[in-house]
This record gives C-alpha cells, structure tokens and sequence, in this order.
C-alpha cells in the first residue's frame, strides 16, 4: 500500500484487536492525513468558514440575494495542504489522488444525511472538460454513492481561481437552466471560496421554483 | 519473477527515430512533448510530422507484466491509474509519477523533435583566465579526449572544493567549438541557480538556458542547457555532451525514473561526464569492477588539505532539542565563535528543528535566519549570507552541496540523525575552508552517540588528505 498523496509506503498498524482480522486498505498516510485540518465546530452557520456567529461575507450575501442559498457544509478547510491537493487533483489532472479522502468525504456525507436531497452537478464549460478530462463535482458525487443530476450548462469563460475577488463577485453568471426541478436540491463541488459559482447557480434554482438549495464541498 | 528479469533488461529507446531529419526549429530539437507543450497550431504539427521533423509516439508501452511511462521510464504498477476520459469516452491509463509536468494520457501522443539541428559553432568561447592545477589538468584533458571522441563514460571523483566546474571548462569549450550541444544536469535548483552565472561569465558569447522547476526560461533552446535532472524528462536524444553533476545527490541517486531519463536525454553517441565529491555504492561498484573510467582530483585547488570533522559527544542534546533549545555548553561554543571573524553555519537534521533553534538563538541575540526546502526567500537569503549581512545561518541538508561561502566554520548538530550519511557529512565538511584567503575551518559534530557514518565520513576525509600529500 502506498499513499495516493506522498506515494509513500503505508505500514498498517497491527495490535492485539485487529492482528486476526484482514487489513484494512488504507490510501493515506499519517503524515498527510494530519496535515488535513478538519472544520472547528465554532463556524458560520451558513456557510461553514471557521469562526464566530454568521460572517461577513454572508451577511452582505444576504442583503444583495436575500435567502438564495440555504446552507453549505463542507469537509476541511483550505489551508495550504488542500491548495497543493487541489492544484494537483484538478488542475494537474491526477484524478487518482482525491480517493485518499475518499473515506473523510463518506463519513461526513453519512452524518449529514442528505441522502433525499438531489445531487446536483456543476458543469465544466467544453472546452475546460476537454482539457481537464473529467469533472470534478461528477467524481465526488459518485464517491459518496449517488447519481449525478445535470440541470446546468455552462458557456466558456475565465478559470475562477484565475481571478481576483472582485472580478469574481462581478462575473455575470455562467450557467443556464436546462432541466427544472422542484425537489430540494444539493450542490457538489470541490471548494467554496467566495461562494460566487454556487450562488449562481442556487438563483437560478431558486427563481424558477425549487424549494431548497444546500450545496456541499470539500473544501472551505 | 519474469519482472525481475525484465527490469535487469537494458533500456529500449529504440522508439526514437535512428536517423533524425535535420530542420530549422530549435526549439523542437531534441525535446519529447505533449500536444499541448508544442508551440505551434495542429496544422503546423501535422505539416511537421509528415515531414518527420516530430515524430509520434506511443506515450506509455504496454509489457506483459507492466506499463513503462515513455517519459519518465516509471513501470511501478501503484504509480499507474485509471480516469474514466470524457474526451474519448473510455478509461485511460496515466502515469502519476511525472504529473507534475503535464499529464501523460495513454490515448494522447507523445512527439518527439528530430535532434539534427546545426546549433552554431563558437570560436574561443571560453574567456576564463584562471588556471587548473596539475590535478585539475589532468581531468580536463581526460574529459577534452572523451569529448572529442564523443563517446563512452567517464568519472571525475573530486573532493569538495576541488574546483570541478573549471575543469569542465576545456571540455566544454571544445565542444561548443566544434558545434555540440551539452547539458549541465544536476538535481538540485538551487546547484542551478549558482551555476548558471558562473558559466555565463565563462562563455559570454554562448546562448545558455536555465531550465528548473519554476525557471522563466521553459524552452532550453540553447546549444548549453543546464538544468536540473527533472528537466531532463523534456528531452531525447538531445545532447551530443551530457554533464551530471553531484551523481550521488539526492533524489537522482535513488531515483530510476531520472537515470532513464538521463540516459534517454544522451544521443546514442555521446560523451556522458558524472561528477562526484562521495560516490555511491553503485559507482564505487563500477570502478572496481573497472567499467568506469575515472580521474582522481583529491587536492582542493588551493592546495590544503580538507578539514576533518571533529566528533562532540553531547549526551544532553536530544533533551534539549526537544524543548527547542541548545545545551549549555554547545552555546559557549558558539559564543565562542562568534568571538572570531568566520561565520557560522549550523546544519539540523529537520525543518522544524532548523526553525525552533533559529528562533531560540534570535533570542539569544544573535544575528540568525533560517533557510530549508520549503522556504521561498532561499536565494536571497544564501546570498545576503554570502554577502556577510548576517552571522549564523541555520539550514537543513538543503545546503549540504554545490553551494560556497568564503568563510564558515560548520557545527552540525544531532549529526547521528539517519538524514545525515557519509556522503552528506563529507560534503557538508566539505563547506568550511574553501577560499584560499581562509582555506581552513572548524568543523564539529556534535552526537548523542557516534555512528558509523560519522567514523565512515571522517575517514574518507582523512584518506583523501592523505592521497592529497602524496601528490
């Protein structure tokens, strides 16, 4: 065994309660598992960044798309080790790596139980799939074992990540409807950063007669 | 079992076209590049491969039991994976080994560049004016005769501060007069970083490339490359003169993916020079069972003998490490020191420990800054150090090699730590006394225990002091 992130070999621990027992497969190694630094329990409560009460972010949030974006959780936060995970995951391509979370995105996916709620994917423009080769948000949706909705199409632009935060709050927005729904609905995607994609895409949902929009991400 | 065999079997680059067209494009000589790497539109590509200027190739070869990554020669099963591709609607096999430099799909191409290129010819490039010793002599003209030839092996086993960049000089001018291309391959960047200028102000009139990591130059289209033994993966068949320096360094010298690389990045007629202050066990392997010329320098240029590390047993030492701080005693020493006009170089075995004790002697009120791999002020703060803007540096094993201040004296602390083996603390001894206004410093180690690479390092230093006199 070998980590998916260091590539270096894993000595499964064996003591007196498990030595009987098969091995468990593990894909990450202690040294990177305790560089991921999980959400404190003290964090906005609407969208999940470490601190105290709701932040400032979703309070201007609120005034400007008033009640859009019902909640999101997320997993870790985004510290430097996740920027290197992601860099390497998603704009590198090595589609591989994100399976050391694998267990991480499960158990908090469990807790959350959210199992009702439609999982909604976000598109990649064409040309960004092409190059990429795989969708980001499609592979954590079926890690946690559903089926990935398609409601969206997205025309071409700019990376977000390319962009400052102004120039991201200012974007117009990216996407169009193609399949409406009227179940509550769960958006999956890899980071919330300034939260800018997701909203775009709960509005949209919200302005065309779906009751709820949670989303759900990796990172925060 | 069969793997094992296969893995014994001699590399196959037979994939690369034997008898290269020559063209005009420089900047496709050599190289081995993804689509998406290629400077030019897929109509250009198309007109350049049907006139066999890029060649296509398959980017990962299926063996029976295995997978070989073409680039970077990488067969481990673990570091192979699977993405189910939207752009061709099946999985696709990549290598995860080399991503760091652009994914390697199975179903996408690699091109390679015809090498047959005229790079110009220099006439007395070389505007260096010091000269070699008899030792140094020696070497270069060995390494002028295998240049010439422009085939085979040769080793240059040289003690730190032997001067081994200048010996390369008549070889590399003889190459670059007589119109060939070399690489410098080394596998550290900041080796690289230091070179570079040093090279450009020997041959001021040569075209040179800087290629590492981050360097802004990503092209190499040079007739002298030098650049770190990643860059390597770039190129086949490329260099008529390739140089690696520092063989034993870490990560080429446990790494068979660079070696692949570096013998790829050869033309199948090149003069292939390595340079070493410690060989390894494979070289030292080579040399006895005679299947590796090789040229001795055990003299410094300056003529003195090494300095030899003295061994501080400090039986308090982990204790103290642990809280952050330093013995009592071991401070006096640096205190002491600090007293005299040498800097000090102190070597820990960990990033974070170079970090704690920086910061517990900042406190202490000396003038102190820390440098390590993960630091992105390095360059600058190696060169304000060498400027002697600063007192004591605190380092890793990051500053083990390749890297020269005039005047230091060498404290390594904890030096029983596995990260520091023989050829580190040769090379790490190899610091102090190397300019020949101060050709002598201090050089200790201080253990909780000696080792055996410890003993190892000191008697390689004492051998080669003595080799040294005889001469």
């Amino acid at each position: 065994m070998n980590c998916y992130l260091c590539f270096s070999p894993i000595v499964p621990e064996v003591n007196w309660t498990n030595f009987l027992l098969p091995v468990i497969e593990k894909k990450i190694c202690r040294t990177c598992e305790e560089e991921l630094e999980e959400l404190p329990a003290e964090r906005c409560p609407m969208c999940s960044r470490p601190g105290e009460g709701l932040c400032g972010d979703c309070a201007r949030w609120e005034e400007t798309l008033p009640g859009v974006l019902d909640q999101n959780d997320s997993v870790f936060t985004y510290n430097a080790f996740a920027k290197e995970l992601v860099a390497k995951w998603k704009y590198r391509g090595d589609y591989v790596a994100l399976e050391a979370l694998e267990t991480f995105i499960k158990e908090k996916w469990n807790v959350l139980n959210r199992d009702d709620y439609l999982t909604v994917c976000v598109p990649l423009s064409s040309e960004r799939e092409r190059e990429r080769g795989f969708n980001q948000s499609e592979k954590i949706i079926e890690m946690v074992g559903k089926e990935p909705a398609y409601l969206f199409k997205r025309i071409h632009g700019e990376k977000q990540s390319k962009r400052n935060r102004r120039a991201r709050l200012e974007a117009e927005n990216p996407f169009s409807v193609v399949k409406l729904v009227d179940q509550p609905v769960i958006i999956v995607d890899d980071i919330y950063t300034t939260g800018r994609t997701i909203r775009h895409m709960a509005s949209l949902l919200k302005e065309n007669g779906c009751p709820e929009v949670r989303s759900f991400t990796i990172f925060r | 079992m069969l793997s094992y065999f296969q893995r014994k079997k001699p590399q196959d680059f037979s994939w690369i076209p034997t008898n290269p067209v020559p063209h005009p494009y420089f900047d496709l000589a050599g190289k081995l590049l993804l689509q998406h790497e290629i400077p030019y539109s897929e109509k250009q590509m198309l007109t350049l491969v049907t006139k066999r200027i890029l060649t296509k190739t398959e980017s990962i070869e299926q063996h029976l039991f295995q997978k070989r990554c073409r680039r970077c020669g990488n067969t481990q099963a673990h570091l192979f994976a699977e993405l189910p591709h939207t752009t061709c609607g099946k999985s696709c096999v990549y290598c995860r080994n080399c991503i760091q430099m652009g994914r390697v799909l199975e179903c996408e191409p690699l091109y390679i560049g015809s090498a047959n290129v005229q790079w110009p010819i220099y006439e007395a490039p070389c505007v260096w004016e010091g000269t070699l010793t008899p030792g140094q002599q020696r070497a270069a003209d060995d390494l002028t005769a295998l240049v010439q030839n422009c085939s085979g092996e040769h080793l240059i086993w040289a003690v730190c501060g032997a001067g081994k960049t200048e010996v390369l000089f008549p070889a590399i001018t003889k190459a670059l007069e007589t119109g060939k291309r070399i690489c410098l391959a080394t596998p550290r960047t900041d080796v690289v970083r230091e070179l570079q200028p040093r090279l450009q102000k020997a041959f001021p009139a040569v075209d040179t490339a800087a290629l590492y990591g981050d360097s802004p130059d990503k092209n190499g289209q040079a007739p002298f490359v030098i650049a770190t033994t990643h860059q390597l993966f770039r190129f086949a068949h490329a260099f008529d003169v390739l140089i690696i320096d520092e063989v034993d360094a870490f990560p080429f010298h446990n790494d068979p993916t660079l070696h692949f690389a570096a013998k790829r990045a050869a033309k199948r007629e090149a003069a292939v020079i390595y340079l070493t202050a410690t060989p390894r066990k494979e070289q030292k392997q080579r040399l006895r069972q005679k299947s590796l010329p090789v040229t001795f320098i055990p003299k410094r240029f300056h003529g003195h003998p090494l300095p030899v590390p003295v061994l501080k047993l400090t039986p308090m030492l982990h204790r103290s490490l642990n809280q952050g701080k330093l013995p009592q005693h071991l401070l006096k020493a640096i205190a002491a020191q600090q007293t005299t006009e040498r800097q000090l170089l102190l070597f820990l075995p960990s990033i974070k420990k170079a970090e704690e004790i920086a910061s517990f002697l900042e406190e202490e009120g000396y003038e102190v800054k820390s440098v390590h791999a993960e630091d992105h002020h390095r360059a600058e703060k190696i060169q304000s150090f060498r400027n002697k803007e600063y007192r004591i540096l605190v380092t890793t094993t990051i500053l083990e090699r390749g890297v020269t201040f005039p005047s230091v004296d060498v404290y390594v602390i904890d030096a029983g730590h596995v990260v520091f083996d023989e050829a580190a603390l040769v090379q790490i001894s190899g610091r102090a006394g190397r300019s020949a206004d101060d050709p002598d410093g201090e050089v200790r180690l201080y253990h909780i225990g000696k080792t055996d690479e410890m003993l190892d390092a000191v008697e390689a230093i004492k051998k080669m002091n003595k080799l040294g006199q005889k001469l």
